[in-house]
């Protein structure tokens, strides 16, 4: 009974003493913090990704709570909902922005680019890329490394082991941009995701004559112009041997990817013709 | 012709394998279990072969069941694991109790931190301290060492010299008996002369370096004589203490595992200090009457912040300042 | 006999090609000569197209200090100046020579006499070597003039010759002692009258018993230069490991050998360098190694900047039928070529053919912390946790943990024992690293 009894008080003591102990120290070294700051990063996604450009959430919560105008701060993870609900705790108007995707301005898959070598050595983009131009003769083109997969917080990004180069998960990307950082090659974009997902780009970054650029991958652009006559919306510029689709004068006509003669130009989400339709039914 | 290889440099290697590391180990270990068959006869065998084979199974059943990944059994490190288990074992050990002590080597102290190289603790240890926490009878309880024995679970039982001296009875086994192993122990910690063989394979084959070793028996040694010196009738010579309770075991082949010591040299002449030392504190001063075990467990909790701490040497560091 | 302290790693020597003369290959049909063979900016093409050059004639002119000009190799008319694709698939500006006879610039000694009398005033040496387009010939490439101009507040007391070549295969050094060791000799008392030193020391590993010994025969009549046997250790010939070895100092942290007062020389250079000074001789040719298991006649080459790397490759016996890896320069810190259809450059040292067998590297396992990277590092770092750091993108950590120290000799990397890409992860986070310090230096200023 004794034993108990001690056990009791002892333990109760060692409790309480702590507990004021807790108490004084929180109270002697209490950081006042404008409580908004609190809200807005509870309505954040806390991923932490730096897509905003602010060191993790609780920056941009600041920066948010700090702010006059909402036009330069956007979560992408969180979107246009999030950025209500932010607009909303900080009292101010908020900026609606069409929601972006990252894309891979590639297409170079084993099947459409030769490998001409085989690496063998730390499976890292960055490491190749200091090393020499990559197995294939296109040194452009993506490098199938997987910094980008690393890079992602999403699981957004997977290389395929068949086609050696990334895939991006519509549903999981929230372009939040960490890929596009991680790739020495410089070929994530994030562009509009578009109405129903709904885009087109160039898949290609490759900067040689057409003659060189076709040799290396099949699928490469050869900066032929075709796509820059065709399109009525004048958004396609062609630079240093390569098209490039302007993203807001886009009206996803297609005609640039009917017109491409070496396929370079990806269209996604479209509803399949009834015309390739029948042609694959033939084929 | 064939697509060229293109890698970064250097473009040779030394031709290292993990591999060829753990079966120098265990061929360094041949001499010492040849000594523990000879004395503890058929019981050594059935130890040591339950406890290597459950060790590779259950290793294999873990990477294959539970991680789902390729099974690394081939590298030869879980029948180092289970052959250092062994040789922590008394001969006369129920075969139940060595699958178990197998388990808790492979399974929590090796493969619930990630496996090979990633496990703070030797995994052998766990295994034996596990058993010896958990069977403190059986596993204290060692066979009288009698050439080609074939009696293993009712083998003739001895007390170790290191109980001996720590309970004050029975008659210290004559120099030359501890040297070649003449005395009751566990399968593997008995002959020093077996043991220093496979540390000295071990150290030409360059697979340990002579830091830790020669450390942690120096430490040992320079500790029990200078208590010897004050009390010779209270603490035994030095070298007794060199010669048993598994020191050379522990020193050559337990504390030299490469995942739980310490990454340079400095770390690593700390790391030995330390668990010479504490091996000593609790031989004389503890419960127990042998302490390695404990002593190199404690130490491979200390490696990291070795590691973290002590440095080793730059080159062209600048020095530092007298003030 | 001396060696340095720290690390270091004890290969296969593998000299296949030791002993063999220098062959010299004859003049291609064409030659393409980069502009840019060296660390610093590229040149600047001084030809124009169709153009007639000599053989020793400028065609393209360093900018800046820290660049080293680019002469013709052959005498013909000038095709185009356009790019060329390097051993790595990357294109770089180039000179395309179509060779017509062998007629050189009248200024140059041809006669194979050894001119021992230095007449050149000494500060006309510094500028003759910046003419001649003189680079390390040692792998750097780093420009010989800008290493032979101290920075202010620093003096040189003491020259060292690298003659160490302390890489497996190669051995196109220790061929040049054996042939030109007089040339040497006067190479080196012609820097040590630029540097005003008057102590020179040759560092050469034991393997080379013939060349030290004719060495010492040659330097006994001088006091001012000594020859020092060294036990046989890699990375001996990087700079800092030399000066251990040879003098016990250790070049401090982020410093330079001269701001202990020493100066490094590869052999090769300082054989250049005599042929600058003394016959008036721009960098045209320099000597290549030409090996492998597999190759039929391994052997020493003197090539003409810009030669086709086939053509001496074809003269050791053409490429083997098993060949899985082409690596310009050593096994331990050459780099893999993409064919060997590329120009002689000044950077290349020799070319090594390895067997499919050899070239690739065995699977990735777990790191076992065995602590033999950090043994076997010269500079006393922990390559394991800078793998880890660099893994992870903590360059902050890696900047702390010295990665600027690495000299990317590569001994982590050759004993794992569990073939973990360390020196991948060193090299990329130290160029990263180092490209932060830069921006944060810019900033600053």
């Amino acid at each position: 009974m004794n034993t108990i009894f001690l056990s009791l008080v002892v333990l109760g003591t060692i409790g309480l003493l702590a507990a004021i102990i807790l108490y004084v120290v929180s109270q002697k070294f209490k950081v006042e913090e404008n409580p908004i700051i609190d809200e807005v990063e509870a309505a954040l996604p806390s991923a932490n990704c730096g897509g905003c450009g602010f060191p993790g959430c609780r920056g941009f919560a600041v920066a948010c709570s700090e702010a006059t105008d909402l036009s330069n701060l956007f979560c992408p993870v969180g979107g246009n909902d999030t950025m209500k609900t932010v607009a909303h705790i900080v009292g101010l108007s908020v900026v609606e922005t069409k929601p972006k995707i990252a894309v891979l301005k590639c297409n170079g898959t084993c099947e459409h680019r030769p490998r001409t070598n085989q690496y063998d050595g730390a499976k890292s983009c960055k490491i190749i890329h200091n090393l020499y131009i990559g197995e294939t003769a296109c040194h452009y083109g993506c490098l199938g490394g997987g910094d980008c997969e690393v890079a992602c917080a999403f699981d957004a990004l997977h290389i395929n082991p068949v086609t050696g180069i990334p895939e991006i998960d519509e549903e999981k990307c929230t372009a939040c941009g960490a890929c596009v950082k991680a790739c020495p090659k410089l070929l994530l974009e994030l562009r509009f995701k578009g109405p129903k997902g709904k885009r087109i780009y160039v898949a290609c970054s490759n900067k040689e004559k057409g003659g060189i650029a076709k040799k290396a991958c099949e699928v490469a652009c050869i900066g032929c112009s075709k796509c820059f006559k065709v399109c009525p919306h004048d958004a396609i510029i062609i630079e240093n041997n390569l098209a490039y689709i302007i993203d807001d004068k886009c009206r996803l006509c297609t005609k640039c990817v009917d017109e491409c003669p070496t396929g370079s130009i990806q269209k996604l989400n479209f509803p399949i013709k009834k015309k390739e339709v029948a042609e694959q039914a033939q084929a | 012709m064939n697509k060229l290889i293109i890698s970064p440099a250097p473009h040779i290697h030394s031709g290292d394998s993990i591999s060829k590391n753990m079966y120098a180990v265990l061929l360094a270990l041949v001499p010492a279990y040849l000594v523990g068959l000879y004395f503890f006869g058929i019981g050594a065998f059935v130890v040591s072969i339950t406890a290597v084979l459950s060790c590779i199974i259950f290793e294999f059943l873990i990477q294959k069941f539970i991680f789902k990944t390729t099974t690394t059994i081939h590298d030869g490190s879980a029948m180092l694991t289970g052959l250092l288990l062994a040789f922590n074992l008394p001969s006369n050990l129920p075969i139940w109790i060595i699958i178990i002590g197998a388990l808790v080597a492979i399974g929590i102290g090796k493969m619930s931190f990630g496996g090979l190289g990633n496990n703070p603790f030797n995994p052998a240890l766990v295994g034996r301290v596990f058993l010896l926490i958990s069977f403190p009878v059986q596993m204290t309880t060692w066979p009288k060492p009698i050439p080609f024995n074939t009696s293993y679970l009712d083998a003739e039982t001895a007390a170790t010299p290191l109980a001996m001296i720590k309970y004050n009875f029975g008659n210290l086994p004559e120099k030359m008996d501890l040297l070649i192993g003449n005395m009751g122990g566990s399968i593997g910690e008995v002959s020093a002369i077996a043991l220093i063989l496979g540390g000295i394979y071990l150290l030409i084959k360059r697979v340990i370096t002579w830091h830790i070793p020669v450390s942690m028996l120096v430490t040992t040694f320079l500790f029990t004589g200078i208590l010897h010196l004050i009390n010779p009738s209270l603490y035994v010579s030095p070298d007794i203490h060199l010669l048993t309770g598994g020191l050379l075991l522990g020193a050559i082949f337990m504390a030299t595992d490469y995942a739980t010591s310490p990454m340079n040299t400095v770390a690593q002449l700390v790391y030995g200090i330390g668990i010479g030392l504490i091996t000593v504190t609790i031989r004389l001063f503890g419960a127990y009457p042998e302490g390695v075990s404990f002593a190199i467990l404690i130490m491979n909790g200390v490696t990291p912040l070795l590691n973290l701490y002590v440095k080793p040497k730059r080159f062209g560091a600048p020095k530092t300042k007298k003030n | 006999m001396k060696t340095f302290t720290f690390g270091g790693i004890h290969t296969a020597d593998m000299k296949l090609s030791a002993g063999k003369k220098i062959q010299i290959v004859p003049i291609p049909s064409e030659v393409i000569i980069p502009l840019e063979q060296h660390i610093g900016a590229p040149t600047n093409p001084v030809v124009a197209v169709g153009e007639t050059v000599k053989v020793g004639q400028l065609i393209g002119k360093a900018v800046g200090f820290i660049s080293a000009n680019i002469h013709s190799s052959v005498s013909g008319k000038v095709t185009k100046i356009d790019t060329v694709i390097d051993a790595w698939g990357y294109k770089r500006p180039a000179v395309y020579i179509a060779v017509e006879g062998d007629e050189w610039m009248e200024n140059i000694d041809k006669k194979d006499v050894v001119r021992k009398e230095i007449t050149t005033k000494r500060e006309d040496i510094i500028q003759k070597i910046a003419d001649a387009g003189i680079v390390g010939l040692g792998g750097a490439c780093f420009p010989t003039h800008v290493k032979l101009s101290p920075p202010p507040n620093t003096k040189a007391e003491l020259l060292l010759i690298n003659a160490v070549e302390c890489e497996p295969y190669l051995t196109c050094d220790h061929q040049l002692m054996l042939e030109k060791a007089e040339e040497i000799i006067v190479g080196i008392q012609i820097l040590m009258t630029v540097l005003q030193v008057n102590k020179a020391i040759i560092g050469i590993e034991n393997n080379k018993k013939d060349a030290i010994s004719l060495l010492q025969q040659i330097t006994s009549s001088y006091s001012t230069i000594e020859v020092c046997p060294l036990a046989m250790c890699y990375p001996q010939g990087g700079e800092k490991q030399l000066i251990e070895a040879i003098t016990k100092k250790q070049v401090p942290s982020g410093q330079l050998p001269i701001n202990i007062g020493i100066v490094v020389q590869n052999v090769a250079t300082t054989y250049a360098i005599y042929e600058a000074v003394q016959k008036n001789k721009p960098l045209i040719e320099r000597v290549i190694t030409v090996t492998g298991k597999k190759v039929a006649k391994p052997g020493n080459f003197l090539v003409r900047i810009g030669t086709p790397l086939r053509v001496p490759l074809d003269m050791a016996g053409g490429m083997p039928e098993d060949t899985g890896k082409i690596i310009g320069g050593g096994p331990m810190m050459g780099r893999a070529f993409m064919n060997a259809d590329v120009p002689v450059t000044k950077r290349s040292a020799g070319l090594l053919v390895m067997p499919t067998l050899e070239s690739a590297r065995k699977e990735m396992q777990n790191c076992i912390r065995c602590a033999k990277c950090v043994t076997a590092c010269p500079m006393g770092l922990e390559p394991y946790l800078l793998m880890s750091q660099a893994e992870k993108s903590m360059w902050k950590e890696m900047e702390e943990t010295y990665i600027t120290d690495c000299i990317e000799c590569g001994c982590c990397l050759f004993s794992c024992p569990s073939n973990r890409p360390l020196l991948d992860y060193l090299r990329m986070g130290k160029s990263t690293v180092l490209e932060q310090i830069r921006n944060r230096v810019q900033k600053v200023n």
